[in-house]
């Protein structure tokens, strides 16, 4: 117990309410600073009195990237799960590897992408961050890549918590085909798609490591997701770590709120039941 | 139709059903083949690789068969990839650090948390509801809110090395397997562990000789979740590790790529064939409870 309470002390509970303090002041390590109050919120979007639209790119980006993947994930595994749980031949090889990209780290996947990618557009004499479309094209095709197996094992798992009779009183009545999807199967399976679709959510906006390693933001930081906005912010020019501390106070609560809405939902589906 | 209900039956398989297993074996072979052009390509000469990525030879097959097999030859590098790869990024030894790193995190987390977790569902008081609140909060904080400011302090506090970022782990990783360990003791019934204290066990041999073999699917679960999530985690080490002495697969790979960008790609596919191997070995072997895991994970979580 006492290890784990100074563990979590140190690993998440003193950084996190410092980080919060720190947002208020201008730094360049966190024993020498100086309190500014809202002036690193500002400078989010105001500098030197002009306006600065990297971080609202980089918003707006992270957002049509989310609703994208989420949307393409979640249709495509729902689809695998349910040619998967008809019993055919070959069931286990093909969950087998459709689950198998979801073990590799983001960096590494985003590597053996990069080379094909490349290799491809080479014969355009193009690449990959020509333009801030294929990086967003390419990255959603890495992570539905990686995620695709992974939500399709817990749409299995769903689908196969359905008791059959339910399935069996339909047949009977008639149903068939769509309409046993439509008006049984996907009604039955809402509170599955509510954990997948947050699940691909907070993954969407908190992606790094596949946007780090494929694009790095190119074309001149066209192509950031907010996480890598926050870490250049960061680490790519000194005396700006305020302003990144605060970009990532705003990141916490935006990611804090979809939770929130989640367990919202989650619960009030559970009390229904 | 086939009967859900009795998967046991001998099964006739529909025309259907078996257009579907054609189309699913098209699609996953086609899904594993990025994989598969990689493994191909670490055999090849750099030259080729961005020249015919598809290809084990540097001509096409419609160009005859005997300028195809010379095309073979022409691209074959051998093992060479392989060497400059490992020696590039004394993958040896980055492959130890790894190895080292996610074992002990892992065990670390599974001992304190699983006891921590005990004693807060066991023993209520306001500070261990204070912490439990704590940890289900910590699960929906993102890593770049604390980012800076943890790794500054763990180079104060000399967790710069494998050992200390064990404790950061520990930490950061909390809050999920502390979770899933309380949900799971508060569904166990609290006779047993009553039954031994009558038979004489102190708290802390109750704990481990009753308690915690039955909390093993629970361990599994968050040892395989933990796993995945450490093994592959770029950002948290190359921050917080200090990275000239210590390097973990995901960063050993990001630094072949050099400040001006660019990639020994020969190299680089050896190496991304090594990183993947053990995972894949990984992933054969345990296959059940990997599965299992995400399942009860996604549940839970």
């Amino acid at each position: 117990m006492i290890p784990t309470t100074i563990a979590f002390a140190i690993g998440f509970l003193v950084p996190f309410v410092y980080g919060i303090f720190l947002s208020f002041c201008k730094f360049t390590t966190v024993i020498d600073f100086k309190w500014v109050g809202l002036e690193n919120y500002t400078k989010i979007l105001y500098v030197n009195g002009k306006l600065d639209t990297t971080f609202l790119h980089s918003l707006w980006y992270t957002s049509l990237f989310t609703v994208v993947t989420v949307l393409i994930i979640n249709v495509v595994a729902f689809a695998i799960a349910i040619a998967l749980t008809r019993g055919i031949r070959g069931t286990n090889i093909f969950r087998t590897s459709f689950f198998m990209p979801n073990l590799i780290g983001g960096i590494v996947l985003s590597y053996i992408w990069l080379m094909i990618f490349n290799a491809i557009l080479d014969d355009y004499s193009k690449t990959i961050v020509s333009t801030q479309w294929s990086a967003f094209w390419g990255m959603v095709i890495v992570v539905s890549w990686q995620q695709i197996g992974y939500m399709m094992v817990i749409y299995i798992a769903g689908l196969q918590n359905i008791p059959p009779d339910v399935i069996e009183a339909a047949k009977i009545d008639g149903a068939s085909g769509w309409k046993l999807l439509k008006e049984i199967t996907l009604p039955m399976m809402m509170p599955t798609i509510t954990i997948c679709t947050f699940l691909t959510l907070t993954n969407g906006f908190k992606l790094f490591d596949q946007n780090l390693a494929l694009t790095g933001g190119n074309p001149a930081q066209q192509s950031e997701l907010l996480a890598l906005n926050i870490y250049d912010t960061f680490y790519g020019t000194s005396g700006w770590q305020g302003v990144g501390q605060a970009k990532a106070v705003i990141f916490f609560i935006l990611v804090a709120v979809i939770s929130v809405i989640q367990n919202k939902i989650t619960t009030r589906k559970e009390v229904e039941q | 139709m086939k009967d859900l209900s009795t998967p046991k039956a001998v099964k006739r398989y529909s025309a259907f059903d078996n257009v579907l297993t054609v189309i699913l074996a098209i699609v996953s072979l086609l899904w594993i083949s990025p994989i598969l052009i990689v493994f191909m390509n670490s055999f090849k000469r750099k030259a080729y690789i961005f020249r015919n990525p598809f290809s084990i030879s540097a001509y096409e097959l419609s160009e005859g068969f005997d300028k195809w097999m010379s095309g073979v030859k022409k691209s074959w590098f051998g093992l060479q990839n392989y060497i400059n790869g490992i020696n590039k990024t004394d993958l040896i030894k980055v492959f130890g650090t790894s190895l080292f790193i996610t074992i002990f995190s892992v065990f670390l987390i599974i001992l304190c948390c699983s006891m921590t977790a005990y004693y807060i569902t066991r023993v209520k008081t306001r500070f261990t509801k204070i912490f439990y609140l704590l940890c289900l909060f910590s699960m929906i904080v993102p890593f770049q809110m604390v980012m800076f400011t943890l790794s500054k302090f763990a180079n104060m506090l000399n967790l710069s090395n494998p050992v200390g970022i064990g404790i950061v782990y520990l930490g950061f990783g909390a809050g999920l397997a502390v979770f899933m360990y309380t949900g799971f003791i508060k569904s166990m019934p609290i006779d047993i562990e009553e039954a031994a204290m009558i038979d004489g066990c102190t708290p802390i041999q109750t704990f481990f000789e009753v308690v915690f073999p039955i909390m093993k699917p629970t361990t599994i679960t968050i040892g395989i979740l933990e796993t995945m999530w450490i093994w592959n985690d770029y950002l948290l080490p190359s921050l917080v590790l200090n990275i000239n002495k210590y390097r973990t697969i995901p960063i050993a790979v990001q630094f072949l790529k050099q400040s001006h960008g660019i990639i020994d790609w020969g190299a680089m596919m050896a190496v991304l064939v090594l990183a993947i191997l053990p995972i894949i070995i990984f992933y054969l072997v345990a296959q059940k409870y990997i599965i299992e895991g995400v399942m009860a994970g996604a549940v839970k979580g």
